[in-house]
Order: C-alpha cells, then structure tokens, then sequence
C-alpha cells in the first residue's frame, strides 16, 4: 500500500431527518488512486453520505478530512473546490448544448469565449482516460452512456480529484459498462481517488480495490475487494446469510395467452419508439424484456395496457376459456370490462401506478373501486386488502392511511406488485419490479412472480439487471431501439450474447449511413 | 446555526397551541402598526372592528349573510380547486345565476305560483353557472386549453351580459340601474325561515356544504377526482375518463356557483349589477386554499373575512380612517396565520456550537 494522505477521510458521521437517522458514526476513506465502493441496500445511506460530501446535506455530527485537513464543506462550490466532483444518476445537462458548451457552462471565464481552448483541454481528457467523446456532438442526439461522459468529463474539467458516482451503471450495456470501468481503472492510475455507489455485487468485486459497507444508516466495516466474496459481501450488506439463487420452475403446459404481431408506436415528437415488434407471451412462462433503458420496453407494456395508442399491428389475447379478443382495438376501460386481467406495473411507480399522497386504502381502491351501482365508495374490501399485504410482504408502514409517498421505495413497491396480483391476473405485466427494493425484498417479489408463473399466469418482466433476467426467466425478449432484436433461451444464452442484442440495431443503422 | 427540520407528526394540541400564538402575535404586531401609523389606541380599534361585525344584530346578521355567501362560492370551487382545475371564473358563474334569477323575478312575477317560480328560479340559475363552468371544462377536455385564463374571461362575458340585460330592466328608467326588484310585492324574494331573514340561506348553504364534504370524502366521483387531481396518469391507468371527470366535476362547481347568484339576488341583494358577485368569487379562492379544502376550516375562514370586512368598514367611519387600514390588519393576521404552517409543518432549532467543531 501507498503511503499517501488519504484525499477523504469522514469520521463519525451522523445525519438526521426528523427521527430517522439516515446515517449513524459513519467512518469511511479513500486513499489517492484508489477505488473505494460503497455498497449498501436501498435506503441504507449511501447517497445522504455522498451527499454531505459534495456540499447538498450538512451533516449534523462529524468532522471531513480532504487531503489530512479538516474542512466544512457547507455547498457544491465549496465541495467543487476541494476538488470533489460528483456524477448523479440523473444527469443534468442541456439538451440544445453541444458536450463541451455543457461542461464549461457556469465557469467563470474571460468576456471571450475561447472555444478552441476548450475543446483541445477536453481532447486532452478524453485521450489520456480513453473516454469516446466528440465535444461538438449536441446532447439530445447522445446515447446514455455518452451523456454520462460528458458528466465525467465536466468534474474532471473542474480539477476534481476526487469523484463520486452514483449507481453509474444502472442505464448501461454490460459493453457500456466495461468500458466504463477502463476509464475509470486509468483514471485509477493517474492518482486520482473514486468513489462507486452500487448495489451489484460482481461489479464491486471486479473494480474496486476497497468496499464499505453500510446497513440502515450504520457503517458495518471496510473490506479489502481480494479478500471479499460475493456472499460474505451479502451477509455484511443484509445482516443474515442469503441464498441468492432465484428459483426458475419448469413451465408446465404452456399455452399461448398474448400475440403480439408487427405493433409500432410514435411518441408526440413524432419519433417512432416501437417498431414493429411481434412476439407470444404464453401461460406458465415469464418472458424477460431487456434492452437499454429508453428502448421501448415502456411503449411495448403501454400498448398491450392500452394506455398507448398503436399505429400498426394487432394485439391478440386468447383467454383459457378459449375464443380471442383483440386487444388492440380496446381503451383501458374496456379492456378491463371485458375481464382480460392485465395486471400492468409501471415503471413509474409514485406517478402512475399508485397516488402518493392517498393512502393504503385509497390506493387499493384504484382496482376495483368502480365495481357495483352504488354511489358511495366501499372502503373495507380495500382497507382489508391492505391489511393483507401489510401481513403477506411485511410492508413497513405506520398505517394503511400513511400517504404511500412517505414510505420507502422497496414498501411502495410491494403495495403495487401486492394490489395488482390481487386481482388475479391472467397476464401480468411489470417492469422493473425490485428497482429500488433491498436483497430480501426483490427476493420476495421473485417468488410472487414464480407464485404466479405457478398458476398459470403469463408474466411479462422488463428488468435492468441481466443477471437477474438470465437467472428467473424462461426467455428474454431483447428490445433495441424500439426493435425486437431477438428473443432467446434464458437458460441458454449468456449475458454477452443479451449484451450484443441490446446494441446491435444501432451499430445496424450507423453502418447504413 | 439555525437548524430546520421536517416534523413527522405534531399533535392537534400543539398545532392549534402554535396558531393560536400566531393570532395573538399578529394582534400585538397590528397593534404596533395601528399606533406608529394613526396613533390611535389599539384596543379602541379592536373594538370598532368588533363593533362593526357583531354589534348589533343587524350587524350581526349581515356578516352571517355575508360569510354564508362566500362559504356557499368557496365550496363550490372545491372539487374544481380538488381536482387541480384553476377555476378563477366563480365571478361569472355566480353572475350568470344572478342574471337567471333576476330574469324570472322580473319577467314572472305574480304569473307564476311562487314555489314555481322559486323551482324556476333556482333551477335556471343553476343550469346558467353550470353552462358558465362547463365551456372552460369542454375546451381544456378536448383541447387542453388553459382553464385560467378562459374562466378568467368569461367574467368579462358574464359582466357584458349583465350590462346588456339591465338595459331592459332598468328601473327607474334612465338611470341604468335595476333598482330594488319587487321591492313591494316581495315576489321573488326568499322569505323568513323560523322568523330569521336569512334563514333559508344559512340553511341551504349549510345543506350545500356538509353535502359537498360528504360528497368528495364518500363518494366514487369524489374519490375520482382525487385521483385525477394527484395524478392524471394514476387515473388513466386505471381507466378514469379524464375527460369526463373534468366535466363532470366542472359542471358541479359551475351549478353550485350560479345556486349562490340565486342567494344574492332573491335572497340577499333583490337587485343585479354587474357588481353583484363583488369579487366574492375571487376570495373564495382564498377561502378554499387557506382551509385546505376542509369544510369545518370553510366555515371559521369565510366568516373571518367577513368580520374584518366589515369591522372595517366601522373604523373607517369611526375614526375616519382610510378602509384599506383594516385591509392591513387582515393582511398581517393572514400573514400570521399562514406563516404558522411552517412551524407546524417544520421544527426549527437553534443549535449551539458544534461539538466536535
């Protein structure tokens, strides 16, 4: 090891919202030009830490060391200039601007605006780290991992010496992602210091060179990545040993359900988002839909909810009973009259799914409320449905009149998966069920998935974790830009294969041009 | 330091404890106010507002009217408030309603029985505020267009429909006016209940009130336009006619609205102009918003608007003071009541040192 002065130091760190202690005598550093993941549930701290490191939170208690000094970073500039940069998982770019009109916006500068400069110092970063960039490239045309590029290289514009990134791996290809990890592992070499937060166990283990580990708010310890496994990772991040294997059962009697045949959509701008896509969902059976975020999984589910409208093709369902019924000519409401049972769970949770400012009850009540001619709403049925998933998924909540916009991600999530398998579908829809859940609770919503397979139920799942996808379904529909570019085996196929999907239309149409 | 945190939960004592402070501070604030600008004693002035509102019976009377009138629009305007459909038009709805009934106590006095008349009277004015709120409603259903400002100009239109009518109903002629209406025969005029004058417009507007609440709490359609009020995609995706509900729900709140212009005109103000709704359209916004949409807090706020009103109406003849003297002191016992919310809502500290630091 290198003697050097660690560049971050955090010695008992304490936040506090209200009465929940978000993070609890945290400490925590990072020597220079070295990896340091921070690995931890969701809702386990990870990002309030972060957060008071890069100037957005104050902590209540502690002291932060940069570089062996005490230092009281009270905003972002203040954070900015101690050389500490931090890359969201949101990005925070101007669409119109081109890459380098992003990264020295807001810097002072001379009256005149000396471009040239700027892009050969950006040149100069691009090539010493082996990033892929073209700073006149405007933002809106830039894929995913482009734009995160260009929030790599703003930070790192700025002199930051230290950078912190959060989750940066969840909107990428696992190609994406490798490359990343280049880049960073040069960056690594350089001297520089990086801070990872990730819940992906195999990503910790191939980058990082140390890995702190938090549980609900308390810093459980710091492990060197050599000596670490995926499972003992677990047992520190969760508390108890887990089984992390997902189980798949044997389809049984699969039957064809759902018949998806040549449908496109076309988004207000007038951008075609779904192209042609045809596939068969059957009984029995969870078919995976992968594909970078923004590839049309959202359009694909819409459009069999009938929530959007499609310009071709037809949507066929055949009901157990036998007879079809095309679903593509249906509303939503008529599609539930009918009582085709599409269970839909949209990615938007909070601004689809559920109210969040309504409570249990109220939001059980959006399934189901308008049944009967009475005038006044039934609120039993609901309050007790709700009582039941309380019970069932160990929902954590003060009460089925909490407003669900209080509870965290993983609890929001069980209310809606909860409602939706109450009303026992014949087909369910959801995507990305465990976003945002802790291990024990995606585990948890494996096996109602697998509960639902069980009985028959043809469950359609979009995911963003491959490794999950290979590991619980039975095929994997690939979406890539809006295309289905193939559907294979789950039980065959490799994650670099799915990976290969994922981009292949687009290297398709660059090569047309 | 001064260290700002959300509370989680505060209890129904302390949180009226905290606006209770606040009301009593805000009394001490204007009270400093009302000596460095007048001069006057306070407590002289405190009085006079009270004097104003309920010293007599007659006084007293009034304000109930009053106050009745703004509860009756304010409840109006909230499922429309409720389902985040800015309804700035409750103006020219009440207007509208005005028109109608005005209408029918001209045109059919003594030609009709007057439970006829009564169910003709309040059936049409009902019907106008409905069609005043519906147009907006139509448009922004199928064409999105911008509530605000199309309910902000239909005022105007009701307003210019006023002056129009008038014309034909001026009394005496000439002088462009309507004059008191029926003001011998009283036909038209809602009567006495149990001996009160305004009896039968507390109790209908009271009726209105607890059914509104009970609609929008226990009821589907209540529920509904809960739903597409928090979220228009929730409620899509669960197969809510957006379209409809905002009709519907328009289409309630314009009816309740012209129902109050019937109250004004037969039974409070026996006469129409264009300055009949007197801006009370526009403070029931304020009304529905400060009550969070509570019809109990309805009630408390309308009448506290009323009261200051017309508490300044006595000082600025007592004292000779300008009214807008009193527009301040409501100003500042707002200003102190809503600035209260945050201390419910929030816990502020200040923190000593740091320990550690």
């Amino acid at each position: 090891m290198e003697t050097g002065v660690n560049a971050i130091e955090l010695k008992h760190i304490t936040k506090r919202f209200g009465k929940v202690v978000a993070n609890d005598g945290v400490n925590l550093s990072v020597r220079r030009g070295e990896i340091l993941s921070i690995l931890g549930e969701n809702g386990s701290g990870k990002t309030t830490l972060m957060n008071m490191i890069s100037g957005i939170y104050f902590p209540d208690e502690g002291q932060i060391f940069v570089d062996g000094k005490e230092v009281v970073i009270r905003s972002p500039k203040d954070s900015f200039d101690l050389g500490i940069g931090m890359i969201h998982q949101h990005f925070k770019l101007v669409d119109v601007l081109t890459a380098a009109e992003n990264i020295i916006l807001g810097l002072p500068g001379k009256e005149i605006l000396d471009m040239q400069a700027v892009r050969s110092k950006i040149r100069e970063l691009v090539d010493r780290y082996g990033f892929e960039l073209d700073p006149d490239q405007k933002i809106y045309t830039m894929s995913v991992s482009q734009k995160q590029t260009v929030e790599i290289i703003k930070v790192l514009y700025r002199g930051a010496n230290v950078l912190i990134l959060d989750e940066p791996t969840a909107v990428l290809t696992p190609q994406e992602t490798d490359k990343l990890f280049d880049v960073l592992r040069n960056m690594k070499k350089d001297g520089r210091s990086i801070i990872i937060i990730t819940h992906k166990l195999h990503e910790v283990l191939a980058l990082s060179d140390e890995v702190a580990v938090l549980r609900k708010g308390k810093y459980i310890g710091t492990v060197e990545t050599k000596t670490a496994t995926a499972e003992s990772l677990t047992e520190m991040m969760v508390g108890k040993k887990v089984s992390l294997n997902i189980d798949r059962p044997e389809p049984v009697n699969p039957q064809k359900r759902l018949e998806i045949k040549g449908i496109s959509c076309v988004n207000k701008e007038g951008i075609t988002t779904l192209d042609k896509a045809d596939f068969t969902a059957f009984s029995g059976e969870i078919l995976g839909i992968a594909g970078v975020a923004g590839s049309g999984q959202k359009e694909l589910l819409e459009a069999i909810a009938g929530l959007q409208p499609i310009t071709e093709g037809t949507i066929t369902y055949f009901p157990a009973e036998g007879g079809e019924e095309e679903l593509s000519k249906m509303t939503t409401t008529q599609i539930r009259k009918l009582g085709v049972k599409l269970s839909f769970v949209p990615e938007d949770r909070l601004g689809m799914g559920l109210v969040g400012s309504m409570g249990m009850t109220d939001n059980m009540m959006l399934r189901g409320y308008q049944a009967g001619r009475r005038f006044f709403t039934d609120r039993k049925t609901p309050k007790s449905l709700a009582e039941r998933i309380i019970q069932d998924l160990e929902v954590v909540t003060p009460g089925v009149s909490t407003p669900v916009r209080r509870l965290s991600g993983g609890n929001v999530q069980k209310v809606l998966v909860g409602r939706e398998i109450a009303s026992n579908p014949k087909v369910l829809m959801v995507a990305y069920p465990v976003r945002g859940l802790d291990i024990n609770s995606s585990y948890t919503i494996y096996n109602l998935l697998n509960e639902q397979k069980k009985q028959g139920v043809a469950v359609l799942c979009v995911g963003e974790d491959l490794d999950v996808l290979l590991e619980l379904c039975d095929k994997i529909l690939v979406l890539c830009g809006g295309k289905v570019s193939g559907i294979v085996d789950a039980r065959t196929t490799t994650k670099e294969a799915v990976g290969l999907l994922m981009t292949r239309n687009q290297r398709g149409e660059a090569g047309k041009e | 330091m001064i260290h700002i945190s959300k509370r989680d939960d505060i209890s129904f004592a302390k949180a009226w404890g905290i606006r209770i402070i606040a009301v009593l501070l805000s009394l001490v604030v204007c009270a400093v106010v009302i000596i460095a600008l007048t001069r006057l004693n306070p407590v002289e002035v405190y009085k006079a507002i009270f004097d104003g509102a309920v010293g007599t019976k007659r006084r007293s009377w009034a304000t109930i009217r009053d106050a009745a009138i703004l509860l009756c629009i304010a409840v109006a305007l909230t499922p429309a408030f409720k389902m985040r459909f800015w309804n700035i038009g409750a103006e020219g709805q009440v207007l509208m309603g005005g028109v109608l009934t005005a209408f029918f106590m001209i045109n059919f006095a003594g030609k009709l029985p007057a439970p006829v008349l009564f169910a003709a009277m309040i059936v049409s004015s009902m019907a106008a505020g409905l069609v005043w709120g519906l147009i907006p409603a139509v448009f922004k259903a199928f064409w999105n267009t911008n509530e605000t400002l199309f309910t902000l100009m239909l005022n105007y239109v009701a307003m210019q429909i006023t002056t129009f009518c008038i014309v034909f109903w001026e009394n005496p002629v000439g002088s462009n006016t309507v004059g008191i209406i029926n003001s011998k025969s009283k036909i038209g005029w809602l009567p006495p209940l149990f001996g009160l004058t305004y009896g039968w417009n507390v109790v209908m507007i009271l009726a209105v009130t607890l059914a509104m609440h009970i609609y929008l709490k226990y009821s589907k359609q209540g529920y509904e336009i809960a739903v597409v009020g928090e979220s228009e995609k929730t409620a899509r995706y669960v197969g809510i006619s957006v379209k409809k509900v905002i009709m519907r729900t328009m289409a309630i709140s314009g009816a309740l609205c012209g129902l109050a212009g019937f109250i004004l005109v037969s039974g409070s103000g026996h006469t129409i102009s264009t300055s009949t709704a007197g801006g009370r359209g526009f403070t029931a916004i304020i009304v529905a918003w400060l009550s969070k949409f509570n019809a109990g807090a309805m009630i408390l706020v309308s009448f506290f608007l009323v009261f200051m009103q017309k508490g300044a109406m006595q000082i600025a003849s007592q004292f000779k003071l300008n009214e807008n003297a009193s527009d301040i002191i409501t100003g500042i016992i707002l200003f102190f009541i809503l600035g209260s919310e945050f201390f419910i809502n929030y816990q502020v500290k200040m923190a000593g040192k740091h320990k550690e630091g």
